[in-house]
């Protein structure tokens, strides 16, 4: 029961894989190959709204192979069709093609996960930390960094009136 | 904290020649700028040449906690997201957090859920409206729009007693059932809303300073609406006719007449009259969810077909099995508490009530990943959660509209006044809680 854009992906993307659950679709896409089904469905599909770029940290989950899993969920204005493409990546260097050329509204969403994950978006302008000080260390969303956090609170600099 | 931002690829500003441009920092700590927000912004005189903003002052780890908390508890912390629209917060999640077990709330609970998502909906879209008034410089308008929102909070608190954070749903159900007395005060509010709403509409509407502050300021083209990944008002007033509650219906509103407001122009001035318009559809939605209230239980029964089998193997959806639809029900797994009155009288109530709650028990969720999306009165806030078969989340990731709204304001501020940064940022309705999480 799939539907015409999961096939056409399958068609054209040989080691890609989908599935579906509770109506929503998933197609999961090798990392060096995720840009260009992202690009497809843009041009092609008219997948034309960026709704969410997320990361979920596998390390704890029961049968897992990778370590993160990147999650692009994009929808289409026009028929109002939703599709969730998943790339997973691993350590070392956790590094994907940034999407920001397709959708701009990725430049913050990309950031984010840079920040709270550590996977590097090659082509990002601006990958930078976006709601952590910049001098954070850690990446606070993988699962082994503790929930009560690694101290950096109490080390931060603190201003005084005369120096600010 | 930097004092001042180090310059980086996007910024347009910083070549040598421009000397002349001036720094000047916008927030944290500023009665315009709604709650924590930072914006550092290079002048040339009054017009801003480029914005920078730095956020994360409200970052509390919201996400992270949501790895450590029940599906009942994390609804807490979903409240203090959007905390001026919170209930709509709740129900968003738990929206999700019943997709992913697979269950479908009685009729009763779906309208008690319409009526308040609605009430908070009204209750945001006043705080904006009085916000931008406010921003602008009109005091009196302010007071009108946070007057009916008291009494929205009156009914809060007569459902489920709190005015503010109140965590009113749970999985398969809401914590009380709607008593008439509250359905009287969502009847009385209905009476005295179009009130409130004329007086603001005639003090503003028209006014000859709101119209040129707002007019053709902060101008978001079509394209780039979807482009940038908005959603809600800031997208429908800039011609994207995109509404979850139409296009992709929810809960009860499919079974509700109401329009879509959309307007073209993309400016400050469209967003204040599609917010406007918004407040009275929903008014619609709330008179006919009150009249056709229907009777019946509020939480799901105790024993339904949620899930599959247990010996479901949790993959990371790269296999290819579609048949993950509910089979046997299990004939002891409850998802909502059961009445008191059983908890306290029968040893089944009482057992039920302790394996719900318990620490290391509780009810099984698959090992999938879903996403569910709902119209929130920001824009589209969805909630993909990965469930790992225990009572917790293990990943739940909240997709704030605010945050990718406000990406949008460097681009929407470049070339305009310093005025009309306060403007912009007004009619784009940020919540720091729910951009910073």
């Amino acid at each position: 029961m799939e539907t015409t854009v999961i096939r056409e992906l399958r068609n054209m993307f040989p080691n890609l894989t989908a599935s579906e659950f509770r109506g929503q679709w998933r197609a999961i896409a090798p990392v060096e190959s995720i840009f260009d089904v992202l690009e497809k469905l843009k041009e092609e599909n008219g997948f034309d709204l960026l709704v969410d770029i997320t990361c979920v940290d596998y390390l704890d989950y029961p049968n897992a192979k990778d370590r993160f899993g990147l999650v692009y969920l994009l929808a289409n204005t026009e028929t109002n069709e939703r599709i969730a493409v998943r790339c997973f990546v691993n350590d070392p260097e956790p590094m994907v093609s940034s999407v920001v050329e397709l959708w701009e509204g990725a430049n913050w969403l990309e950031r984010e996960v840079w920040d709270m994950f550590g996977i590097h978006f090659d082509g990002h302008p601006d990958l930078r930390r976006i709601l952590l000080p910049e001098q954070f260390t850690a990446h606070p969303l993988r699962k082994d960094y503790p929930l009560q956090g690694l101290g950096e609170r109490h080390n931060f600099p603190v201003i005084t009136r005369a120096e600010g | 904290m930097p004092l001042s931002i180090e310059p980086h690829t996007g910024d347009l500003a910083h070549d040598e020649p421009k000397s002349y441009l001036w720094t000047m920092n916008f927030g944290p700590q500023h009665p315009a700028t709604h709650t924590t927000l930072r914006l550092v912004l290079k002048l040339d005189g009054e017009r801003v040449v480029d914005a920078m903003p730095d956020i994360g002052y409200l970052h509390s780890g919201f996400e992270k906690l949501g790895e450590y908390l029940d599906y009942n508890q994390y609804v807490t912390v979903t409240d203090r997201m959007n905390y001026v629209s919170p209930m709509a917060n709740n129900v968003a999640w738990h929206l999700a957090v019943e997709k992913l077990l697979g269950i479908e709330t009685p009729p009763r609970c779906q309208s008690i859920r319409v009526i308040v998502a609605e009430l908070s909906r009204i209750s945001d879209h006043l705080l904006t409206l009085g916000a931008m008034g406010l921003d602008t410089g009109a005091f009196t308008h302010f007071i009108y729009a946070f007057n009916p929102r008291e009494q929205i909070n009156d009914i809060f608190e007569a459902l489920c007693g709190a005015r503010f954070t109140n965590s009113y749903t749970r999985v398969g159900g809401l914590m009380y059932d709607a008593t008439p007395k509250a359905i009287e005060m969502i009847r009385d509010l209905l009476k005295q809303l179009p009130r409130a709403l004329a007086d603001m509409e005639r003090l503003l509407n028209r006014n000859r300073i709101f119209v040129d502050r707002m007019k053709g300021i902060g101008v978001l083209s079509r394209e780039d609406a979807i482009n940038r990944s908005c959603s809600g008002p800031v997208a429908r007033a800039s011609g994207v006719a995109r509404d979850l509650r139409k296009d992709e219906p929810y809960l009860n509103y499919a079974d509700f007449d109401f329009n879509v407001c959309c307007a073209e122009e993309g400016d400050c001035y469209a967003r204040y009259l599609v917010r406007l318009a918004e407040i009275r559809e929903s008014m619609k939605i709330v008179r006919q969810a009150v009249e056709n209230l229907p009777a019946g239980p509020v939480n799901v029964s105790g024993t339904g077909p949620f899930f599959g089998e247990k010996t479901h193997s949790a993959n990371q959806g790269s296999a290819e099995n579609t048949d993950l639809s509910p089979s046997e029900p299990r004939a002891t797994t409850h998802v909502i508490l059961p009445d008191k009155q059983a908890v306290e009288t029968t040893i089944e109530g009482l057992i039920t009530h302790f394996e719900m709650v318990m620490t290391n028990r509780g009810f099984e969720t698959p090992c999938e990943e879903v996403y569910c999306a709902t119209e929130a009165p920001n824009g589209e806030l969805g909630f993909y959660i990965v469930g790992d078969g225990s009572p917790r989340a293990y990943r739940a990731r909240c997709r704030p509209p605010s945050f990718i709204h406000f990406a949008l304001f460097p681009h929407l501020i470049r070339g305009h006044t310093l005025s009309d940064v306060v403007a912009v940022l007004g009619s784009l309705n940020i919540i720091a809680a729910e951009l910073d999480r």
